[in-house]
């Protein structure tokens, strides 16, 4: 095969046994790769009612066609399971180099099932695997175990791994790889951690091969110019990181604030991108094969949030910041900090303790259960709670259920700020239609990355939409979906849709692998890899009553800035998004679309 | 014009294009392994650095080479392994005092950077410019001016 390697691992923790399979050919052009053929073998081979945590779950690491490649910004990997968090099918994906590595060392995906009767980590070096003891780092951080792991393999190993988050079963607890890159969302950190699995180290001296390579250097060039001519690939990223957003979405009126009470925030300049860039960047850093190097390493020498690593990125940035009401740039730097050595999502951690905050100012809790105030803007109570979460320790415990289970204990639902259970990114609905409705039906509760609907509404990429308009949205959350499923499937970065699209992966695809696909076609295995996933989460009992979006947004105005006075109007869009899916008024895939589809 | 590539690890931003583009040239596979250019990270001091062959005017890998592998090209300026006469002994490898030549054992030959005959994989695939292929004195002489800037600076601080 070329792009893929085409060898699958299929590791039985259970046994402590292994073998290679061959990767199913049919089944990869179908699915691409990555996402899209990782949930693929997920569908096949669990019951998707099975307990997250339970030894049926299954584990998998899936890679891209792309992965391992000079396609822009193609070294991702991404793993899926059912997430503990959202009980929907989880894929998180992550940069880094850890990707492309396995691919070097000679597998496209890693599936993990069972569950091991102790600690181990699975070391991979030129297809030669091992199960080793972990019991010495069980309860280590994510980077003292990367750092044990690589004096104990090859010092240019890759190392994915759970920190002490994972290991306590935190519903949001991420994959760590490369001691900065996050297979974030859903809590797939702590299925490893409930498979006694600490991390996966590879290394491999092995290659990617491509059908085409005349035709694969052409399109990686073209794309560079195409990559270099975006303003925000070749500007606003490399100089601001993703935190070139913070104003951006503020002045938008879109910045969730204090648990999305306001879309304002008055301390969004002290942790903008652009004071990152004054006060604490070191340099940026790129991920393999990445022309656009968007992470920031920062170093903050304040002895009271000191740290030094990559981040915070716009989405820690904010969840830490203003979803808390912290204006300290330092303390929101630790924070994010923390949650990359504790292997936590810091979305699901900010706004989880932001709900906590809402509750403690509404004197639902009293100081007594948390132990301390938990005041909206107190920088010392966010960062205290974060690492309480990590080891779920005194009131970390409670909020390391997530906010949705950790609200409803305390009878105030309404107050966790997320869809399926998941909490939401960066961007208040009620500002930007569009994104509303792309919230309320992604496959994995609250997401942006399932359908970057800011581009259009706020950015402008590749048109301007207006963002309180809701005509003629279902058609570009769909789109925007499809293409996602995609580009996550194929190993590339999201952000390269700044710069390129469709057509280009096209290209890609076809000089990879020697698989002509037409846009069209690329576009239905898109919306394959969605209703896939959506039959997934229905076998799950996750039905259409869940694609919602909390009162908050649906019935209490947007209080002031440009937003003010709107609410998120998902019903006006909810039935023509089903419509152009396919789908019943249930939000069921009907028979007809799933054959047209190839899923029945 | 004496053309040379030049590294400029403070440009570096770790992305390793480099090492694809190059192994891509040499031997149609993306295999950073096949590079005759890696990049040196070091995460814990945010230090990253393209590290390649300097093309040294007495160079260790060729007085070392027992199989006559090893020439300079006077023409291109740059030191070659002839893959026929190349016997895979490794000998070059120990004699290199930086590590640029290497033994890439799918081949069984020692691997160094040749420039590509002028125009360099590498170079073309770098995203930020940390390698660029110019006048070798180039580097040297914005090191210079960088250090005249110091100086003006410092003597306008010392004035009244």
């Amino acid at each position: 095969m070329k792009g893929w390697i085409g060898k699958l691992l299929r590791v039985d923790l259970t046994r402590g046994e292994w073998k290679t399979e061959e990767l199913d050919k049919n089944l990869a052009t179908k699915f691409i790769g990555g996402r899209g053929l990782g949930s693929k073998i997920l569908f096949d081979e669990i019951d998707p009612k099975v307990d997250p945590f339970s030894p049926n779950n299954k584990l998998i690491m899936a890679t891209g066609p792309l992965t391992g490649t000079s396609a822009s910004a193609s070294g991702r990997y991404m793993v899926i399971t059912k997430a503990p968090l959202t009980g929907t099918i989880a894929c998180s994906n992550s940069g880094g180099h850890f990707g492309a590595e396995l691919k070097f060392a000679g597998f496209d995906v890693i599936v993990f099932e069972g569950k091991a009767k102790e600690p181990v980590y699975l070391y991979i070096e030129d297809g030669k695997v091992e199960l080793r003891d972990a019991k010495a780092l069980w309860g280590k951080t994510t980077h003292e175990t990367t750092d044990q792991i690589l004096s104990e393999t090859d010092m240019d190993a890759r190392v994915a791994c759970i920190g002490p988050a994972g290991e306590r079963f935190v519903r949001y607890a991420c994959v760590i790889n490369d001691k900065h890159r996050a297979a974030g969302r859903s809590g797939v950190g702590a299925v490893m951690g409930s498979k006694n699995l600490k991390a996966v180290a590879v290394k491999g001296s092995g290659s990617v091969t491509v059908a085409d390579k005349e035709a694969f250097r052409k399109a990686t060039l073209d794309v560079f110019q195409k990559v270099k001519a975006n303003p925000v690939t070749s500007s606003g990223l490399p100089s601001y990181g993703t935190c070139v957003l913070v104003n951006i979405i503020n002045a938008s009126g879109i910045l969730p604030t204090r648990n999305f009470s306001e879309g304002v925030f008055e301390g969004a300049e002290k942790i903008s991108g652009e004071t990152i860039a004054d006060d604490i960047l070191v340099r940026n850093r790129a991920c393999f094969s990445c022309p656009i190097a968007c992470g920031r390493v920062v170093k903050v020498t304040n002895p009271k949030y000191e740290c030094f690593g990559e981040g915070p990125e716009y989405e820690s940035d904010w969840s830490m910041g203003a979803c808390c009401g912290v204006d300290n740039l330092d303390a929101v730097a630790k924070g994010n900090y923390l949650c990359d050595t504790l292997g936590l999502d810091p979305i699901s951690a900010g706004v989880t303790i932001a709900c906590g905050m809402e509750l403690f100012q509404k004197g639902i809790i009293s100081t007594k259960e948390v132990g301390r105030s938990l005041n909206f803007g107190d920088a010392d109570a966010m960062v205290e709670m974060v690492r309480q979460i990590g080891y779920r320790e005194g009131f970390g415990d409670a909020l390391a259920e997530g906010s949705y289970r950790f609200a409803e204990k305390y009878g105030h639902s309404e107050c966790s700020m997320s869809v399926k259970k998941q909490e939401f990114p960066a961007y208040d609905a009620r500002g930007v239609q569009g994104m509303g409705l792309q919230y309320a039906t992604s496959n994995r509760g609250a997401c942006h990355v399932r359908g970057y609907l800011i581009s259009p509404e706020i950015l402008g990429s590749p048109q301007k939409l207006d963002p309180f308009e809701t005509e003629e949205k279902a058609g570009w959350v769909k789109t925007f979906q499809d293409l996602t499923a995609v580009v996550d499937s194929a190993g590339l970065c999201l952000f390269n849709t700044f710069a390129f699209g469709g057509p280009e992966i096209v290209e890609y695809l076809k000089a990879a692998t020697g698989i002509g696909m037409s846009l069209e076609e690329l576009m239905k295995a898109g919306e394959r890899i969605w209703n896939l996933e959506k039959m997934f989460n229905l076998k799950a009992g996750i039905t259409g009553k869940e694609d919602r979006l909390p009162d908050r947004l649906i019935k209490e105005p947007m209080p002031g800035g440009p937003a003010k006075g709107r609410v998120a109007e998902l019903g006006k869009m909810l039935p023509e998004y089903y419509e152009l899916r396919g789908w019943d008024k249930e939000g069921v895939p009907t028979k007809g679309r799933l054959k047209e589809l190839g899923l029945e | 014009m004496n053309k040379k590539i030049s590294a400029y690890p403070e440009k570096c931003t770790a992305c390793r294009l480099c090492e694809l583009g190059c192994s891509f040239k040499k031997t149609g596979e993306f295999n950073p392994t096949a590079s005759r250019v890696r990049v040196s990270i070091f995460g814990e001091d945010a230090f990253y650095a393209p590290i390649l062959c300097t093309q040294c005017d007495e160079a260790w890998c060729l007085k070392a080479c027992p199989s006559g592998a090893i020439s300079r090209d006077y023409g291109a300026r740059v030191v070659k392994v002839d893959r026929e006469r190349c016997v895979g002994c490794r000998m070059c490898t120990l004699a290199c005092p930086f590590g640029t030549i290497t033994y890439y054992a799918p081949e069984g030959k020692a691997i160094k950077c040749d420039e590509c005959d002028g125009q360099p994989e590498c170079v073309l695939f770098c995203p930020t410019g940390a390698l660029a292929y110019e006048e070798e004195s180039t580097p040297t002489r914005l090191k210079r001016k960088e250090t005249a800037r110091k100086l003006e600076s410092s003597s306008k601080e010392v004035q009244p």
